[in-house]
This record gives C-alpha cells, structure tokens and sequence, in this order.
C-alpha cells in the first residue's frame, strides 16, 4: 500500500501551531507523509500547496474563531479547481459550529484533548475511502 | 545551613530509615509508579531532606525579601503591603464592547486592565485587509486607529487605572495611540502607568504575530527603550514572555531558559544602542506561566528571580537594585483546561494561581473556565477574577512573605531549576545568542520536542488528566453559553474606516507617513514620528506597511 500524503495547514493569522504540529508529527510517525505548510498561510497558499504536494487529505488547525470563513474559502477554491480533496479540521471549535462545518463538507472536526490515535484512524479511514 | 555533625547524623538516620519503616512498607504497599519525574524529566525524590539544601547559602541564595538576589521575592513586605494586580486579559469585537466589559471589570474590583487586540491588529492589518477576513474582533478587540482607542478608553481614567497591552510587533503603534488618548484626557505619558509586551523574540518562538526580521524588530524595541526611558518613567516597556514558550510545550527549566535567554539578548540590544541598564532595566518586565505542577512551580518563579538577579548583576555589571528585581505578570496555563468537563478547569486555575502567589507574581490573570471551548463569558470570567479574590482575602497564603521558602523540596528544586537554566543560557549563548539560535531553529525543535513527549505521556496514561484520559464520563453538550462575536462586528469595523478615510486631514496623513518613511530608511527613532502619525489618524496598516516596505518581512522556516 502507497503512504498516505497529508498536508497539515494553519490557514489565517493564527499562531499558535502546538496542536498542528504535534498532530503533524503524529502522522509521520504513524507512517504519512506529511506536509506542513507553517503558520498564516492564505487558503489560496493551502490549495495550490495541496494539489502540488498531490495529496490525498488536508487538515487545517485553527484557534482564532475564524474557521467557518477560512474553511469556506478552501472548500469553494478545491471545488473551483475540481479538487475533490477531503478536510479535517482541529482547533477551538465551538460544538454549535460543527453541523454548519459537516454541511458545507468538512469530513471531522477534532476539539481539544482528542487522543492522536483517534486521529491518526480517522486520517486513515477518510484518505482510504473512495468516494472521499 | 546545617553543622555537618548535624548532617550526618540525619543521614545515618535516613539509612536506618530506608532499611527498616520504609522498605517494609515498599514490600507490603509498592508505589504508585516507578519512577515520579519533574516535568523537565528529572527524577522526583521520594524525601527530601536538609541533605539536599546542604549547598544551599541561605545569605548568598535566598536572602531577604527586597534585597539580591530576591529569591524570596522583589518586595520586603509582599503582600502584606498590597496585592498583586488583579489584571485579566480581556478584548473582543469592537472598541464599545470591549469598553463595556472594562467596566465591568473594574466595577467588580479587577485592579488593572489587560488589552487583548485581534489578530490583524497584532499584525498590523486594518480591519478591511483581505488578510483579515474573518478575524476581525475575534480573539481580541479591533483596533485601526486612535479613534477605535479613544471609545476603547472612554471614561477610563489612565491616571488612575494601569494598562497593560498584549502587543508586540505594533507596540510602537499602539503604546503611540494611548499615549495620544492620554493626552486627550488631560493625562502627560510621565503618569501612565503599565505594560506593553513587546516582546517579539517569543513571538518568532512560539506565538507566530511577528512582521518584521527579528534586526529591525529588535531596532524598534530599543528604540521604545530610549523614548520610555526618558517619557514613560512608570511604564513597562516590555514583558518579556515565557507564557507563550510554556503554552507552546517547553517544560519549565525551558521556560526560565528561554525566556531569561531572550531578556538578555534585549539587554544587550539596548546596551549596544548607548543606553544603560541601571536605567532601562527598572523598566523591563516578565511574564511567567503558572502550569500545573503546583511544587515545581513555585520553585520555577524563584528561580528565574534569583537567575536573573545574578545574570544582571555578573553580566552587565548592574547595581542599581531596582533593575536587578525581576517583576512579573503571571497567567494560567490555558493549554491545560479541558473541553472535557470544563467546570474542573476552575480547580486547575486556582491551584495554578495559588502557585503563582505563592512564588511572588506581582500581577495574575485567571483564566475562565471555558477557554478551551471558545471566548470566556462575563459569568465564566467573573468566577475566574473571584479565584484571586478568594486566594487574596481569605486563604490566609498572603499574611507572610514567601511562605513556603525553607522547604526542603521547595529550595532544592529552586536551585536545580537555576543550574538547569543557566546551563541552557550558557548553551544558547555558545551558538551565538539568542537571535541566532531562534533563526536556526534550535529552540523551536527544544520546544516541539517537549510538547510530543507530553502528549504522547497524556496518550500512554503516564501524565493522568483528569476528566480526559481518567475518570471520563459520556459528554453531554460541550458549549452551553459560550461568547461568539457577531460576524457584523467586521462590516462595522470596515464602515468605521470608510468614515474615518473620508473625514480626517489626508495630505496631513501623507505628510505624516512619509516623514515616518524616512526616520526609519535613516534608522532614526521611530517613535517620535510614529505618534505624530498616530495623532493625525493614520491608521495601524497604513503604518506598519510604511515599516513593512523600508524594513522587510519575516517569514519562518517550518521546523518539524
């Protein structure tokens, strides 16, 4: 079986990149290859990265409250590219925000004190399934 | 501090100890785990005894309380003349709401306020930046110009109230603008008094809100230096962070380290710059996380007082007493809350206070409890701000100096933390100081690998947190009454800017701006021209880009 390529990203001005790079680190234990963008990228920056990088799933990490705009951005710039790359998302995000998340086509979303290995499968089921 | 007769007696004691009461115990009733560490992986003793402060001075390493090197903290009378300043860090949407909840505050006996700004504010973004979409008010208040901090500071008296701002890489912009409305409300900047953080090395550390090259960066600080020193004389002018290098998974020698690391390479900016550190250190601050290991703690905060004390002293030849205390701010170790029943985080907050109080802060913020679930509620900070209330006035931890000084473990750790420092300054400063080793990534890599040990401790259950990997229960709904930021708070904001674009002296602002332009291309002081700017209501993006243009961009090379 080929290694699953994951790009991890922190889209916006949020610096607080503990989470995302532990997750990071997680994943390329657990045998991914994994591509981490680095703080304040733009979501134009995430999706060019992610179809250069030919990945097959993006997790994006944000803390400052702005996901429902950041995640709306790259979801509409994927589907313009016609870039059917499936999204998890982790940070500080409030539980009444995940049904409008799902909706608009963020497969998971981890809050804090998720254990890694609940990640790491949930990485693997997503990236494995066809119709991702 | 004992005679050596007396040592050895306790030793031949502690033997005859070891081999009868406890080791039968230990074969009837084995300990809980093998071994019990520090979080900085150091072996935890199972006693200590006076055998482990034999080395210890009480003169030369403890000392008296307002007197070198203030290991028993930076006043003589502590708390019993005043308490800490009771400061929550507070910000959110707009000016008007922010001004609101200040109120609140300081009606409810908050001694001090704490500005948190949003993130294109600490960047340097106006609010209609495509680069702020979406985070316009979020994680703190938005500020573009000084009109945003005149409502900011309405009917707030900055004679009588200090303010501290969580400000780094646009200190200079924002320290200008209260200065400005201080002036407004018949204030001279000789009386404000606070704190600005300014502390940009941290934020290349672990925070990530820098803008500029850490050279330029560090220009401008000293030149905030220079300009306090001669009209700010009550003003902290930088708040030099271990929080954030905690938050961000060092462990607690590594906070010290790193944190005092930073604080001398700011020193000897300043000293290369012809200022002197008799002066200018009066006016430097810290700012220390209070985590969970209640023992370690109030050992790591005397610590860093007597490190720094020393380092002040050794290096830089200071003997000014003021300039050789380490004063600092304390907050509670956010990254330890849970969304997991967040009501247990109220217990994890107030022993984390108690440990800061008891290691001498002058300043504390209490988080709320539902800080890992999103922006706190006036409820959930009320109870945060009652916890200092509580310790102050009724734990009785407050009624003598440094009560916990003596204790075996407590002194014992207290000076393995410093060795363990200075021996990682002594490291960063072979590999050529601090800005260096941030530039190459050292201390980014130290931090990280921190912060998986931790993690993957949490995951193996060797480090227990209660209510996440044990004692668990089926969570019901997580978020209850938690604060959300009206999404029109960014429409308004953009409105505030079209109305002010239109209004103000716009050649006055050009003026301004290209005056600005050339003091930084002539690596003049900034600041003079920065608040003359400011006044004539240029905004906060229009300035920084002015900076952005002569000084460049930072950007960081990912470390994982």
């Amino acid at each position: 079986m080929e290694k699953i390529r994951v790009l991890v990203g922190k889209p916006g001005l949020d610096g607080h990149d503990r989470g995302a790079k532990v997750v990071a680190r997680a994943l390329r234990d657990a045998g991914m290859e994994v591509i981490y963008t680095g703080i304040r990228q733009t979501p134009e920056d995430i999706v060019n990265t992610a179809l250069e990088e030919d990945v097959q799933i993006i997790g994006l990490s944000i803390l400052s409250g702005a996901h429902m705009k950041l995640c709306e951005k790259v979801l509409k710039l994927l589907k313009e590219k016609d870039a059917n790359i499936p999204i998890f998302l982790g940070g500080i995000i409030p539980e009444d925000d995940i049904p409008a998340l799902k909706e608009m086509g963020i497969k998971e979303v981890f809050g804090p004190g998720t254990p890694l290995e609940t990640i790491i499968s949930k990485v693997k089921e997503i990236a494995n399934s066809k119709e991702a | 501090m004992f005679k050596e007769e007396k040592l050895n007696e306790i030793l031949e004691k502690k033997k005859q100890w070891e081999e009868s009461t406890l080791k039968k115990t230990l074969e009837r009733f084995p300990e809980r785990k093998e071994k019990f560490k520090t979080t900085f992986n150091e072996e935890l003793k199972r006693l200590y005894t006076p055998e482990d402060i034999k080395d210890i001075d009480y003169l030369e390493d403890i000392g008296f309380p307002g007197e070198y090197p203030f290991t028993r903290g930076v006043q003589p009378t502590m708390y019993r003349g005043r308490f800490w300043t009771m400061r929550q860090y507070a910000g959110f949407a707009t000016a008007e709401e922010s001004n609101k909840r200040y109120k609140y505050l300081l009606e409810q006996g908050q001694t001090g306020l704490s500005v948190a700004f949003d993130l294109p504010t600490q960047i340097g973004y106006d609010s209609d930046h495509s680069m702020s979409e979406g985070e316009v008010g979020k994680v703190g208040v938005a500020i573009d110009s000084l009109k945003d901090m005149e409502i900011l500071f309405d009917g707030i008296p900055l004679d009588k109230v200090s303010v501290s701002m969580t400000i780094n890489s646009t200190a200079s912009v924002l320290l200008s603008m209260l200065i400005a409305v201080a002036e407004k409300q018949g204030v001279p900047q000789e009386k404000l008094r606070g704190t600005i953080q300014n502390d940009i090395l941290k934020e290349y550390i672990a925070r990530g809100t820098y803008v500029f090259p850490p050279e330029p960066s560090m220009k401008i600080i000293v030149d905030i230096f220079e300009y306090g020193s001669k009209y700010l004389p009550k003003f902290n002018l930088i708040s030099i962070s271990g929080y954030h290098i905690r938050e961000a998974g060092a462990n607690a020698v590594q906070e010290v380290a790193f944190t005092l690391a930073d604080g001398l390479a700011y020193v000897e900016a300043a000293i290369k710059a012809g200022l002197d550190p008799n002066i200018f250190g009066k006016n430097l601050s810290f700012f220390f996380n209070a985590h969970n290991n209640f023992i370690e703690e109030i050992a790591k905060f005397r610590a860093a007082r007597k490190l720094w004390a020393k380092l002040m002293k050794n290096k830089f030849n200071v003997t000014n007493p003021a300039a050789l205390r380490l004063k600092f701010h304390t907050q509670t170790a956010g990254s330890t809350l849970t969304a997991q029943q967040p009501l247990n985080n109220i217990i994890r907050v107030t022993m984390q206070a108690l440990a800061a109080v008891l290691g001498g802060t002058q300043s504390l913020h209490t988080n709320s409890y539902d800080e890992a679930l999103g922006l706190p509620t006036e409820l959930s900070a009320t109870i945060a701000l009652r916890t200092q209330q509580i310790i102050a006035y009724e734990s009785g931890v407050t009624e003598t100096v440094d009560p916990f000084a003596g204790s075996y473990v407590i002194e014992a750790l207290t000076k393995d933390i410093e060795e363990k420092a200075l021996k990682y300054i002594d490291k960063i400063e072979k590999m050529d100081g601090m800005v260096k080793a941030i530039e190459d990534g050292y201390i980014q890599k130290e931090i990280l690998n921190s912060a998986y040990e931790s993690q993957l401790a949490v995951e193996n259950g060797e480090q227990i947190i209660v209510g996440l990997n044990k004692f668990t229960v089926e969570e019901e709904q997580k978020s209850g009454t938690i604060l959300k930021v009206d999404p029109e708070v960014e429409e308004r904001q953009k409105e505030k800017l079209r109305k002010l674009r239109k209004e103000r002296d716009n050649d006055l602002v050009k003026k301004n701006l290209l005056k600005l332009r050339n003091a930084a291309e002539n690596k003049e002081n900034v600041m003079p021209y920065i608040l003359e700017a400011v006044k004539s209501y240029a905004t906060l993006g229009e300035i920084t880009d002015v900076l952005r243009d002569v000084y460049g961009e930072y950007h960081e090379a990912v470390i994982l």
